[in-house]
């Protein structure tokens, strides 16, 4: 418990150091540490999605990985994502289709459908679906989620 | 009540229009603030000790080893906290015999459900405090439990608060005509059933979350939350801390998610309130999602005896039921936990033309989470008793459930008038919504399908509801019975130096769009573009008093108020620009941010207010403008102002598996005015999918001793994106003649009722079976229980 450990993770661009706890899981080092508040926790044991972020370019539970997993990591958040100009045209296809309601959710959705939009799948509804099934939305109904992943898809603009 | 119809089609109107949210942009970018996000110094981390006990004697709490717990500064017990709380009981003067017991928010002598606090400990982070609430030797001494409502008024139950004399909180009887009579006819059908309505909880994504900070300079307490009601929330915590109510500002930014569940007073919350007072700095209290399933409110847990009469014609001659709820161990304050049973009795049957009506309904205590008010309060239940047996009857005399509907439901050119229970009701059209449905979903060739399918081994149904959605309530639903709920609001507007519009309105943003509403009335009614309108609520330091956002009352109320003062901001600049441009106010108006005439722009707003605000020199001496304009609404001569909806369901049930897959779904909602329809599509739509929950997936499993068995998100199933349906929403506007704007509320509809529509739909696809299922959720196992499988 008392032992430390130092861990430096890039997040977003930022090189972040600190020493920690062994126990302290990513997404705490993310907003705690880092300061990086976009993303959330929603269930602490990986079943909501609301804390999904980008680890080394892969889509990961925040909340299942330990910070000290991720020393020398490379890590991209809702914050990092709006700052790199990336996700653009899916941001914009959640505001048209309104696909957030309070928005507790979004930053996990964002990085779960841009994952899947840049895998290049394909738009059908179902196969959406079944790829966003792990992150929960308690306003929405998701309806309006699918729809903006499939109209950026269809766009063929890219995410 | 009529207005100038030009805000509704004049060149910058935005009410009737589906506007983007301006606020989702920095959602999307990770730029909102939930209470977790904010970071004070010196900030105290509370971790609770609860109760692993339904009913327990609190013998001895030793937090000798907890408090020399690294950064641990101190630990709490419910008697540190008496005098210091002034305990709360959840009674309403209206809701006559209704009893409950004062409560502490630290259990003092006895633990009364699992979850309760018995210790709170600060620390310096909530790993910490976590630790060290592990250390805390709780003796607590485990008594006997009542936790089964139906057996909890038992002679031999154990009565929870023996002071009461009895575990039963409070009961009503509604009777109307002879039901009796209707039920003895020999030329009526009787169909009668026993329902069961599982307890679920809201699953807030962001749990519950409170920050306080006490300044002792000024004796002013600020408390960050995450909440639906900030001015509710400020007379609770200045009455029950002994402050001053002016010195108590309390603050509701971005809510991730509330549906009723973040309308109620929690002793975690408010003890983190009082320590933050006793100790002189910040204090944050973030429920992690075991604390949530524990302490939030439940919801529903209703056993319903219901029967109902029909003659042969399909009119329905007699409706009867006995409702029994458990409300866990207190009446929740301070709106009750009484409400979902008088909104049942309320509200069942109302689509209907009902001659004979009688229903019972009684709460009772047991030791379980408390229960209270959750998004479409009372509304599953009722539509469910009313539309599942009607279609049942239905299928006893031979009728299509659309046609019994038809025929019993009330015509949409007879209104005002009042339903069985005595609700007014007005503006309604249930023949229109289901017509709409029925044109909408080809439910001709649907039953052509299903009978096909059938032929195959495939059981698919449909099924329906038609409802009626309490919103807009008055002072009749709390204010009435004392409770410090305002059913008015307020909106201010301030034309600024720039001739943007600063709006400040005392509804809350919880996602609805409440923001986005109110400034499309504002731009629209005032005449700026909706860009150069920037609104702020949930702050009761700034916000006109209020009551926020729940019932569904945001748009309609919240609404209407927004209306008004942006008409009486609009008259105060017309009267200084008349002044101005030496011209009377009837040659003028506000379009596109500038002032015009017969001939075009004259003026800029922004010129107007730079010379009322810096060259007040260049104004007639007699004429002393504000620029800002406040008004407050609240609905009169109804209690509440009813919706009205038609929905179905058509879903295939896999009689090996138990599963039940929804195909499509359908909803017509008429909410009056729809100030941006896309917004109300989208209310509907995540109610449906709510309400799917509660049909076929939530529940709060108990064991016989009062243990939550799931509480977790693993294993208390809510509705994830791969088994929901697309659903369809339509719209009918049927405006209430109770204000200028017409517009009603959108959020209860889908919860409350889907449920119906899908049981129904069920047992349409179990009917050829010769199986009926009459308990939510229908979960699998006990879709097979019905058909005998199992």
């Amino acid at each position: 418990m008392s032992r430390l450990h130092r861990v430096t993770i890039e997040i977003n661009g930022e090189q972040v150091t600190a020493s920690i706890a062994a126990r302290v899981n990513l997404i705490d080092f993310i907003r705690t540490e880092a300061g990086f508040t976009g993303s959330h926790l929603g269930c602490e044991h990986g079943v909501c999605g609301a804390c999904t972020i980008e680890v080394d370019g892969a889509a990961v539970r925040g909340c299942l990985m330990l910070a000290v997993q991720a020393d020398g990591a490379n890590v991209v958040t809702v914050e990092g994502l709006a700052g790199m100009g990336r996700a653009k045209n899916l941001r914009a296809a959640f505001l048209a289709e309104n696909a957030l309601q309070c928005g507790y959710c979004t930053p996990g959705m964002l990085v779960s459908a841009l994952e899947y939009i840049e895998s290049g799948e394909s738009s059908d509804r179902a196969t959406i679906r079944a790829h966003m099934a792990g992150n929960y939305c308690r306003c929405t109904g998701y309806q309006a989620i699918v729809d903006a992943i499939a109209a950026v898809i269809e766009s063929g603009e890219g995410a | 009540m009529t207005g100038p119809a030009t805000i509704f089609d004049k060149p910058n109107a935005y009410i009737g229009k589906s506007v983007s949210r301006s606020d989702a942009r920095r959602l999307l970018e990770g730029r909102g603030r939930f209470v977790d996000d904010i970071q004070l110094p010196r900030t105290l981390h509370a971790a609770f000790l609860r109760s692993p006990y339904a009913h327990a004697e609190i013998v001895h709490i030793d937090s000798t080893e907890a408090e020399t717990a690294p950064g641990v500064v101190r630990v709490f017990k419910g008697e540190d906290l008496i005098g210091v709380v002034e305990p709360y009981v959840g009674i309403l003067t209206h809701l006559a015999g209704l009893r409950s017991a004062p409560q502490m928010p630290i259990a003092v002598d006895r633990a009364r459900w699992q979850g309760e606090p018995v210790a709170m400990v600060v620390a310096s982070t909530r790993g910490e405090a976590e630790d060290a609430a592990e250390l805390i030797a709780a003796d607590l001494d485990p008594i006997p439990e009542a936790c089964d409502a139906e057996t909890a008024l038992d002679e031999d139950a154990p009565v929870i608060h023996p002071e009461l004399g009895t575990n039963l909180a409070w009961e009503r009887l509604v009777e109307v005509g002879d039901t009796d009579a209707a039920f003895s006819r020999d030329d009526v059908h009787v169909a009668e059933r026993t329902f069961r309505f599982g307890r679920h909880t809201g699953v807030t994504l962001e749990p519950r979350s409170a920050i306080a900070e006490f300044n002792p300079a000024e004796g002013k307490l600020t408390f960050w939350y995450s909440g639906q009601a900030p001015h509710m929330m400020q007379f609770i915590l200045a009455k029950h801390l002994g402050l001053v109510e002016e010195n108590v500002r309390v603050v509701a930014h971005d809510v991730g998610g509330s549906f009723g569940i973040k309308i109620h007073t929690y002793g975690d919350e408010i003890a983190t309130a009082a320590v933050a007072r006793i100790m002189g700095r910040p204090v944050k209290f973030v429920a992690d999602r075991f604390e949530s399933f524990l302490s939030d409110i439940h919801a529903r847990d209703h056993v319903v005896n219901a029967r109902i009469a029909m003659e042969r014609n399909g009119l329905i001659a007699g409706l009867e039921f006995d409702d029994l709820s458990g409300i866990g161990p207190y009446s929740m304050y301070p709106r009750t936990s009484a409400i979902e049973m008088n909104q049942v009795l309320n509200l069942t049957g109302a689509p209907y033309v009902l001659p004979n009506y009688r229903a019972r309904g009684r709460v009772v205590f047991q030791n379980k989470n408390m229960m209270c008010q959750y998004r479409a309060v009372g509304h599953p239940i009722a539509m469910a008793i009313a539309d599942c047996l009607l279609e049942d009857a239905a299928a006893g005399i031979g009728m299509d459930p659309v046609e019994v509907r038809r025929r019993n439901l009330m015509a949409d050119d007879g209104y005002p008038r009042t339903s069985a229970a005595g609700m007014k009701l007005d503006d309604l059209s249930h023949q229109r919504t289901l017509q709409e449905l029925i044109d909408t979903m080809d439910y001709s060739g649907l039953r052509i399908a299903q009978a096909e399918a059938l032929a195959n081994g495939i059981h698919r149904g449909i099924g329906f509801v038609s409802m009626v959605e309490v919103t807009n309530p008055s002072p009749m639903f709390y204010g009435v019975g004392g409770a410090p709920i305002a059913s008015q609001d307020g909106a201010s507007l301030r034309l600024d130096a720039g001739g943007g519009l600063r709006i400040s309105s005392s509804i809350t943003e919880q996602g609805q769009g409440t923001n986005t509403i109110l400034a499309q009335i504002a731009a629209g009614v005032f005449g700026v573009p909706i860009e150069r309108v920037t609104v702020a609520t949930g702050d009761t330091d700034t916000a006109p008093y209020g009551g926020g956002t729940w019932a569904s009352r945001g748009a309609g109320i919240g609404g209407e108020a927004m209306l008004l003062a942006a008409h009486a901001l609009k008259e105060q600049v017309l009267e200084v620009a008349a002044s101005m441009l030496q011209t009377t106010v009837s040659a003028l108006d506000i379009r596109e941010g500038m002032i015009v005439d017969g001939g075009g722009a004259r003026i800029s707003l922004s010129d107007l207010a730079r010379t009322v605000y810096y060259r007040g020199n260049e104004l007639p001496s007699d004429l002393n403008p504000e620029l800002v304009a406040t008004r407050h609404f609240r609905v009169t001569g109804f209690p509440f102002v009813f919706t009205n909806g038609a929905m179905a369901a058509h879903v295939e049930v896999d009689t090996e598996t138990g599963l039940v897959r929804i195909l499509n779904f359908w909803a017509v909602e008429d909410c009056g005015r729809a100030i941006n329809p896309r917004l109300v599509e989208e209310q509907v739509r995540g109610g449906i999918v709510q309400g799917i929950g509660g049909a076929l997936y939530e529940e709060c499993i108990y064991s016989g001793d009062g243990q939550l068995q799931n509480a977790t998100m693993e294993d208390y199933l809510v509705p994830m994106a791969a088994e929901m349906p697309d659903i369809v929403v339509k719209h009918v506007e049927t405006p209430t003649k109770t204000s200028i704007l017409g517009a009603k509320g959108a959020g209860e509809a889908g919860t409350g009722g889907a449920p119906a529509a899908i049981m129904n739909a069920v047992n349409d696809a179990l009917r050829p079976l010769d199986a009926s299922i009459w308990r939510m959720p229908m979960t699998p196992e006990r879709i097979l229980k019905a058909l005998g499988r199992i």
